[in-house]
């Protein structure tokens, strides 16, 4: 029965870290740092710059490699995989980047039927009608023949965001989504992602500083300290617990937001 | 006291500065058989190809023009009273057409590619590292190395000799009209002088060489591109580097091409 309810409990765990290590050099980032995410969960990771979240991210989809743990997606050790087989694992998943890093030298429309094109075997005419369907979804249907150097922060992020779905991923990992955008626009994309979670019914990692996008978005949240996992909980938990560390950690975060909130 | 201080730092400068030469040649070394290892291997990405060999053709063509025509111009006037003063006033165009063919055509057209295309392609490069549009690749399951790299050294490795044919013939354009300066010559003539001069031994070495010179600029290129770090000052560092080491290069491999191209075709 134990081992039913581990397996049951293992098939809905889209992805399963376990005792993850990375460090450079002599820093050493992330500790046997453990997490589970389960379908349709939108997970938030917390922490103070420089305590390893984007580090986290990037070895989930291994660009970069821990130097010791597992790491399972659907099930899968990604860890173990050749080229060939991870790439599997990465087409259906998707990654927003903190820049949204857009290709400079391609239109909008070309950044998003880049992946269409490389792996799917859609014609001219469907193609179209997922780019548009993207856009539509982030509201920015005049950006479509726009170069990205003509676009704002923001419509960046959305079109990366676009770009990203476009492919409509199981699991999506967001680094800092927000960061570098205003109050209305940072509200806006917090609940775009939300609204997209819900209608594609995907599993989301989102790395963020935001306390604000968190409250839109998380199920559930982790804060990473010194290489571990310090604390995890629901927002609520997390922001009205006495422990000295995140009564300091989120103090911060709750003044930015209320002024946030007092501009919006 | 002051002066060993001042000792110790320079040689801490030159050791730093020696390590990291070394280092640079090792992970271009490395580069390059990643560069064998997937060449071979599809997607092929044939369309890639062909953009990036129209995209470099044409913004190298004004400046390779003009550098062409110079050259041309330039050498035959610098020759014609040499020759007046050995009586071996004749020679001219061929002594003019086995330079151009020979040296000045591939050396030149090279390096000025490399200046344009060397520091083009680190910047670009560069730029898609610090800003993650290469790890964006990667995640989209896409081989950013066959994408970014391999199809640029092809067309740096095979529009280089195109170029270099087209500036050979620029080049004669140049000559002639500083002939034409100097002394009255029928077109026809001194083409048929060219002709007569310059063999099979001295034109195919000289543009058989400049595949390998375009194969330097691209690989160099994208390996400082692609291996940049630290934000904006990593991308201008790998653009003007990549054109410092392509040029230095250039010219060592052709020292070394000169004795290969002169023992496989013997020019007396």
């Amino acid at each position: 029965m134990a081992v039913a309810n581990s397996i049951i409990l293992l098939m809905n765990n889209v992805v399963e870290i376990n005792k993850v290590s990375k460090a450079f050099g002599s820093h050493v980032v992330l500790d046997n740092v453990s997490l589970n995410v389960e379908e349709g969960e939108n997970m938030i990771v917390f922490g103070q710059s420089g305590t390893g979240k984007s580090v986290l991210l990037k070895c989930i989809v291994r660009l970069l490699e821990p130097d010791k743990g597992d790491i399972f997606i659907e099930g899968t050790n990604v860890l173990t995989l050749r080229i060939k087989e991870l790439n599997d694992i990465r087409k259906n998943l998707g990654f927003l980047f903190q820049g949204a890093a857009l290709y400079d030298s391609m239109s909008v429309r070309e950044n998003l039927e880049f992946p269409l094109i490389r792996h799917f075997t859609f014609t001219d005419a469907e193609r179209e009608e997922k780019i548009k369907s993207v856009l539509e979804k982030v509201s920015l249907e005049e950006a479509i023949d726009k170069m990205p150097s003509e676009l704002s922060g923001g419509m960046k992020k959305r079109i990366g965001l676009a770009r990203s779905i476009i492919t409509e991923p199981k699991l999506m990992l967001y680094d800092e989504p927000t960061t570098g955008l205003d109050p209305i626009t940072s509200k806006e994309i917090s609940s775009l992602i939300l609204e997209l979670q819900k209608s594609l019914k995907m599993t989301s990692i989102v790395v963020t500083h935001d306390l604000l996008c968190a409250e839109i978005i998380a199920d559930r949240a982790i804060v990473l300290n010194e290489g571990i996992v310090q604390h995890e909980g629901t927002i609520t938990e997390l922001t009205t617990s006495r422990d000295p560390f995140l009564r300091n950690f989120f103090s911060h975060e709750i003044v930015e937001e209320q002024n946030r909130r007092n501009n919006v | 006291m002051k002066n060993s201080k001042t000792k110790v730092i320079k040689r801490n400068s030159i050791e730093n500065r020696l390590t990291e030469f070394f280092i640079m040649i090792a992970g271009l070394w490395q580069f390059q058989l990643q560069f064998l290892k997937q060449v071979f291997v599809p997607p092929y990405e044939i369309d890639q190809i062909r953009k990036h060999m129209d995209e470099l053709g044409i913004k190298t063509l004004p400046i390779v023009s003009v550098t062409g025509f110079i050259i041309g111009l330039v050498i035959t006037m610098q020759m014609h009273p040499v020759m007046v003063r050995f009586g071996a006033e004749a020679f001219l165009p061929g002594a003019v057409g086995i330079s151009i063919v020979r040296e000045l055509a591939p050396v030149i057209t090279a390096l000025i590619f490399a200046g344009r295309v060397s520091s083009g392609i680190g910047a670009e490069l560069g730029s898609m590292r610090v800003t993650e549009q290469i790890d964006a690749m990667e995640v989209s399951a896409v081989n950013p190395f066959k994408y970014l790299v391999i199809t640029r050294v092809f067309a740096t490795t095979f529009i280089l000799p195109i170029l270099t044919v087209y500036v050979i013939f620029i080049a004669f354009v140049g000559s002639f009209i500083a002939v034409l300066l100097v002394q009255n010559m029928s077109y026809a003539y001194f083409i048929d002088k060219v002709v007569s001069s310059v063999e099979f031994g001295d034109a195919i070495p000289g543009v058989l060489k400049t595949f390998v010179f375009g194969f330097i600029v691209g690989i160099v290129g994208t390996y400082k591109g692609y291996t940049a770090t630290n934000g904006t000052e990593g991308v201008g560092k790998a653009a003007t580097t990549a054109v410092v080491v392509s040029s230095l290069m250039i010219l060592i491999f052709d020292m070394v091409l000169v004795k290969v191209t002169l023992w496989l075709w013997p020019t007396v």
